[in-house]
């Protein structure tokens, strides 16, 4: 139960970003969602694609530095105190989140939270037992 | 005010009578070296030179080059031209290889190069009836002792700070009243901003003159120092191969650097043909140690590039006078009067297992050198975490920092963002104006 991520290196130059969407663009690949980490020299920029094995191999193909790393996702309630309960479970069992970030799906109608976590396995039965639905990749292309 | 010497009779001797002084000295040098320095020995005996052939300075185009790879090549001791308990010291180069250069002395050569340094205190205006603070470091290093044992020298009273703590530096500056300050000029003016910054008016102050040197500076440094300071400051010349501080000095003229030529003799060359050149032209600054008897090296390669002329000059002094170095004729950078090589870095990189492509920046930023080392971010360093990151980062300075013996920055870019070389690879932007 989980979501195949792609972080792709980004020096801070002007122009980069434009560069790498654009090899997305051009080999037809959908962004469902993307966070930057932004550092004084660099950044990293994480995408929810479609196809993310294209996705790679397109973007390595360019000269990119790139990895892909499992996230989960999580459906949250789209109303106040939604994610905090997703949070809250996980910190209550010790688990702490590297990084989150969220998007919602106007066609599915639902909000939905990536979380990277040491460990997705431990974070996944904990979240399950709390009745929070885990997706998959499908789920977030469904049309 | 009038001129000071501190050698008068040599400082100012007829250029025939130093002529002759030199001929003596480098016939001595050369019969010591080749009897008991085996490394000399085998260069005469190659060429076929016998000792005899050289009679006067005129013959020192005779004899080969020295170059820092021989110092490597028989390290520790094995250039060494007396027993080891004749050796009344040792000191080091900063330059931090895994193989650093030894150089031992004699008491007859600490004398000698005590005088240099006196020569230089004097040649700034010092007198035994002032006191020097010594901020360079005391150590292997020859910067601090070397300035301490020439402040002894001429009766001064020597305060040996050492670098660092720049607080107490200021503090003692107010304190103990010293008139002279030797440091780097950096440190100089890293001193200069903790005056201001405590809210000390210096002029209030008694310092009066600053001996700098042990990394390249400029004129508008210079300025800058002896504005911030309200003190005059004068450069000072020297590497540890040959002696350390004083092999030159700056006198109140501040028109470039007295060489102590009664004890090292020097020649300007051509690098690449390694012919001599003429008063004026610039070129590799050579040294041949005719005044020392533990490690009397001959025609020893700088790497500096400088001229030097023989005119007399105003203060009355005929030592010939260099000109400060404008760069090297090597690829070594110095990085905070430390000897930094680019294949040092490249070692660093290489070890943790990084790709070989790399660029070596060198800024001054508030008057500090900053050394960056551009890296290509590979997949076996890339992370989709930051911190991550960060670690590997710090892991490459922390390696870096031991082995250099200086900070370094480390900038990761993108892959086949540096520049591929098919020849020679320039990695080196050093961004600084010398």
């Amino acid at each position: 139960m989980a979501v195949k991520q792609i972080s792709v290196f980004v020096e801070n130059r002007a122009g980069r970003l434009a560069d790498i969407t654009g090899i997305l663009a051009d080999n037809k690949i959908d962004i469902r969602a993307l966070s930057i980490a932004d550092t004084t020299d660099y950044g990293i920029l994480r995408l929810i694609v479609d196809n993310p094995d294209n996705a790679v191999s397109k973007l390595k193909k360019a000269g990119l530095t790139v990895s892909a790393t499992e996230v989960l996702g999580v459906e949250v309630d789209d109303v106040p105190g939604g994610f905090a309960r997703v949070v809250s479970v996980l910190s209550d069992k010790g688990i702490s989140v590297e990084y989150a970030y969220a998007f919602i799906t106007p066609e599915l109608g639902s909000a939905y939270v990536i979380l990277r976590v040491e460990n997705n396995l431990t974070a996944e039965e904990v979240l399950s037992d709390a009745g929070i639905k885990l997706i998959e990749q499908n789920d977030i292309f469904k049309k | 005010m009038c001129n000071n010497y501190y050698d008068k009779a040599v400082e100012t001797a007829p250029r025939g009578k130093l002529k002759d002084i030199q001929s003596e000295r480098l016939v001595r040098t050369v019969k010591s070296c080749y009897e008991n320095i085996p490394f000399y020995r085998r260069m005469f005996d190659e060429i076929g030179l016998k000792t005899n052939d050289i009679k006067s300075i005129d013959d020192i185009t005779k004899i080969p080059f020295t170059v820092k790879q021989d110092l490597r090549d028989n390290y520790p001791f094995g250039l060494f031209a007396v027993a080891k308990d004749e050796l009344v010291r040792i000191h080091s180069s900063s330059g931090t290889t895994g193989k650093q250069t030894v150089v031992g002395y004699t008491q007859g050569d600490i004398d000698r190069w005590s005088q240099g340094v006196a020569r230089a205190i004097v040649g700034a205006g010092g007198t035994k009836d002032d006191s020097i603070q010594i901020s360079y470091g005391y150590g292997l290093f020859t910067g601090g002792l070397g300035l301490h044992y020439g402040a002894e020298k001429i009766g001064a009273t020597a305060i040996p700070v050492s670098s660092g703590n720049t607080k107490r530096q200021v503090q003692i500056l107010q304190d103990f009243e010293p008139d002279i300050i030797c440091c780097t000029p950096s440190y100089a003016l890293t001193i200069a901003e903790m005056v201001k910054e405590m809210g000390i008016d210096p002029s209030s102050l008694k310092l009066r003159a600053g001996i700098l040197g042990a990394e390249p500076w400029t004129d508008e440094m210079r300025r800058e120092i002896e504005e911030k300071l309200k003190i005059k400051a004068y450069d000072i010349y020297g590497l540890s191969e040959i002696a350390g501080p004083g092999v030159a000095y700056e006198c109140r003229e501040q028109d470039g650097m007295h060489i102590c030529e009664d004890f090292f003799y020097p020649e300007i060359v051509d690098p690449d043909t390694l012919e001599p050149l003429p008063d004026g032209e610039y070129g590799e600054l050579v040294f041949t140690c005719i005044g020392k008897e533990a490690l009397p090296l001959l025609r020893y390669r700088t790497r500096d590039i400088s001229y030097i002329t023989h005119e007399k000059c105003a203060c009355g002094r005929t030592l010939v006078r260099m000109q400060k170095p404008r760069g090297r004729s090597d690829d070594m950078l110095i990085i905070r009067g430390v000897n930094v090589f680019p294949s040092q870095i490249e070692h660093v990189i290489l070890s943790l297992g990084m790709e070989p492509n790399y660029q070596i920046i060198v800024d001054r930023v508030n008057n500090s050198d900053v050394l960056t080392v551009c890296v290509e971010m590979s997949e076996a360093f890339f992370s989709d975490e930051v911190k991550k990151i960060e670690n590997k980062e710090r892991e490459i300075s922390a390696s870096m920092q031991s082995m250099l013996g200086v900070s370094a920055k480390v900038r990761l870019v993108e892959p086949r963002s540096l520049p591929r070389f098919e020849g020679k690879a320039v990695r080196v932007t050093d961004n600084r104006k010398f």
